[in-house]
């Protein structure tokens, strides 16, 4: 256990560092820099304005000043943000975006997980078709169709919520419903999937046969194995919540991380762009990595190898 | 496994009819169960229906560029059926045209990530050992990553241009598909008719391409369908944060995009490409999962 630990720790330095290097060098190669766009710019103050940020030092060495000050957890100062560093922008923006991931992830487990062991249970039933047909709408309509919708008829028509914004708790409601439902849909689906293929199994005949109640069937015996496929795809999902997050940012207005980002690499913000990229990879692997731990938890046939 | 004879995987032998028989019995099986699948059937006849509305529609429908100021924004019509948008051009004409590319980013994207997956699958599947084990870990590796971000910095950075979408897209999509592939070879890799073709003495390019990649074909095929939706999506995705199809070309993503702004007074610009586009990932995911029960796909499931 501790040994997996330790080897999947250091297997994602060199991940890590291979996104920091492309993302780098990716950015320096393009044409335009953070000052292009600004109108009237003489040649000497931006001579200044580059000297200092340290662009005007070879590509080189401000590629390992960068990863110095990353080590010290210094993602240096915001291009566009005058006086404002990275780390400041991410502290203010990133917990919003968490919440909203959180709240989604929520909807997804506790929305996807019930649908997923009821149409199961009762297969083939009208209660089977109709979590399928929930299932299958929430993969079908996507993200950016399904909330202005649910906007035009909840926040403009019958005015439950307010349309857009992220002022009190009833603001998270819309957004987490609904950059949760596609991911929902996905561990219905799965958890249908799993839950089926444990039923058949023969410890569950036996479990029967010894009395035990369905509910003890289902929820002490099946569940655990049912789970499965769902613990597996939990990692795509959060990757696909923090990504996702970008549009939903957008229709409601939230001031998350997300929404600066995608304004971040429209304005050539440099070192915001890289900062929160680092930020998403370091996030996303280390969910990958509980991912997998739990994984093995609950399968015991896996080992930590 | 699936034992399909192609007359390929006998090079050597006469072929009988029966031979023959035998190697279609997995396609007209497939076919048969397909047939009896309602919800697929629909969903490809409406694919069809609208691929071919899409291509040849323009050429009868209003234009999609035609701007009329004076009309505005109009609500559906017997003159406009859906309406028109707020520079007074004719919604449904621009839904046809939309179609066209949203439809061929789908398709081009998907074929570029066929590509990479069934060859980068294929080799690692085919060699095996220590080759193999470096190649899906890398693919492990990959699968962690945001790629949704580098897709918006390659969009934002390299301008947005609609060939760089199909790479950037298909790079992304490439993944599973390599996954499956991988998997099928190595399970074909134990069967016979492999075996005979290396006691022949044909090249490992020729056992690949020629035998393990055809028989592999069934996931290859199920699998494809459920990606169309999924480059889709994100070229839509794209679009709507004003990173994918530019004016004056447009996608459903786009009309989304325009439709979601004006929504409070003009909600039909918002619900027909909505609509529309919702009805398109409806038709290509009960194909997929039609296919993928006609086949018995199980390697592919999710």
């Amino acid at each position: 256990m501790i040994r997996f630990l330790l080897r999947r720790l250091l297997e994602t330095i060199p991940v890590l560092l291979v996104i920091v290097t492309a993302t780098f060098f990716m950015l320096r190669f393009v044409p335009g820099g953070p000052f292009t766009s600004e109108k009237a710019v003489t040649p000497e103050v931006r001579r200044n304005l580059e000297a200092h940020y340290g662009l005007d030092k070879p590509l080189f060495q401000q590629y390992t000043d960068y990863l110095g000050s990353l080590l010290r957890g210094d993602f240096g100062p915001s291009f566009k943000y005058s006086n404002r560093t990275v780390n400041e922008i991410i502290a203010d923006k990133l917990p919003t975006s968490l919440e909203l991931g959180g709240g989604s992830l929520l909807v997804a487990l506790g929305l996807g997980l019930p649908l997923g062991v009821l149409a199961a249970v009762k297969r083939n039933t009208w209660l089977d078709y109709l979590a399928s047909s929930t299932a299958m709408i929430g993969i079908c309509v996507p993200t950016f169709v399904l909330g202005p919708l649910l906007v035009l008829v909840f926040g403009i028509h019958l005015r439950w919520f307010n349309a857009s914004g992220w002022y009190e708790p009833i603001d998270r409601v819309l957004p987490s419903l609904v950059l949760g439902f596609y991911y929902a849909a996905y561990v219905a689906r799965l958890t249908r999937g799993g839950m089926l293929d444990v039923l058949h199994q023969d410890f569950i005949r036996t479990a029967r046969a010894k009395g035990a109640s369905e509910a003890r069937v289902v929820f002490k015996h099946a569940l655990r194995g049912g789970l499965l496929p769902v613990v597996s795809f939990l990692g795509p999902a959060i990757a696909g919540i923090l990504t996702g997050s970008f549009v939903i940012e957008t229709i409601f207005q939230i001031p998350g991380l997300g929404r600066e980002f995608v304004n971040s690499a429209f304005n050539r913000d440099y070192t915001l762009v890289l900062g929160t990229v680092i930020l998403y990879a370091s996030l996303i692997v280390v969910l990958n990595l509980i991912v997998d731990i739990v994984q093995v938890w609950l399968n015991p046939k896996l080992k930590f190898e | 496994m699936r034992t399909s004879l192609s007359p390929e995987s006998l090079p050597s032998a006469e072929i009988t009819p029966e031979q023959l028989e035998q190697g279609t019995s997995l396609w007209s099986d497939a076919w048969h169960r397909l047939r009896k699948n309602r919800l697929a059937i629909a969903g490809g006849v409406i694919l069809v229906a609208l691929a071919l509305l899409c291509a040849f529609g323009p050429l009868f429908s209003q234009s999609y560029s035609d701007q009329n100021l004076d009309l505005g924004a109009t609500p559906p019509s017997a003159a406009h059926w859906l309406g028109t948008d707020t520079l007074g051009r004719d919604l449904f004409a621009r839904l046809l045209y939309g179609g066209r590319i949203s439809l061929m980013v789908g398709l081009v994207a998907t074929f570029v990530a066929l590509v990479i997956g069934v060859t980068y699958g294929a080799v690692a599947g085919f060699f095996g050992g220590k080759t193999d084990a470096v190649m899906m870990r890398l693919v492990d590796i990959l699968y962690a990553l945001p790629f949704t971000v580098f897709v918006i910095l390659l969009m934002v950075f390299f301008g947005r241009n609609i060939y760089l979408l199909f790479l950037a897209i298909g790079a992304v999509e490439w993944l599973t598909m390599a996954r499956i592939v991988r998997g099928q070879i190595l399970s074909i890799k134990k069967m016979e008719y492999i075996e005979a073709a290396r006691s022949l003495g044909l090249g490992k390019r020729r056992i690949i391409f020629r035998h393990m990649i055809p028989n592999a074909l069934g996931p290859v095929i199920v699998y494809t369908t459920l990606t169309i939706p999924a480059v889709m999506l994100l070229e839509a995705f794209l679009s709507f944060l004003g990173l994918g199809v530019q004016p004056p070309m447009s996608s459903w993503g786009v009309l989304i995009k325009d439709g979601a702004e004006k929504m409070e007074e003009f909600p039909w610009l918002l619900i027909f490409p909505g609509g529309l586009f919702s009805l398109t990932l409806f038709s290509l995911n009960f194909l997929g999962d039609g296919l993928r029960d006609a086949l018995d796909v199980r390697s592919a499931k999710d």
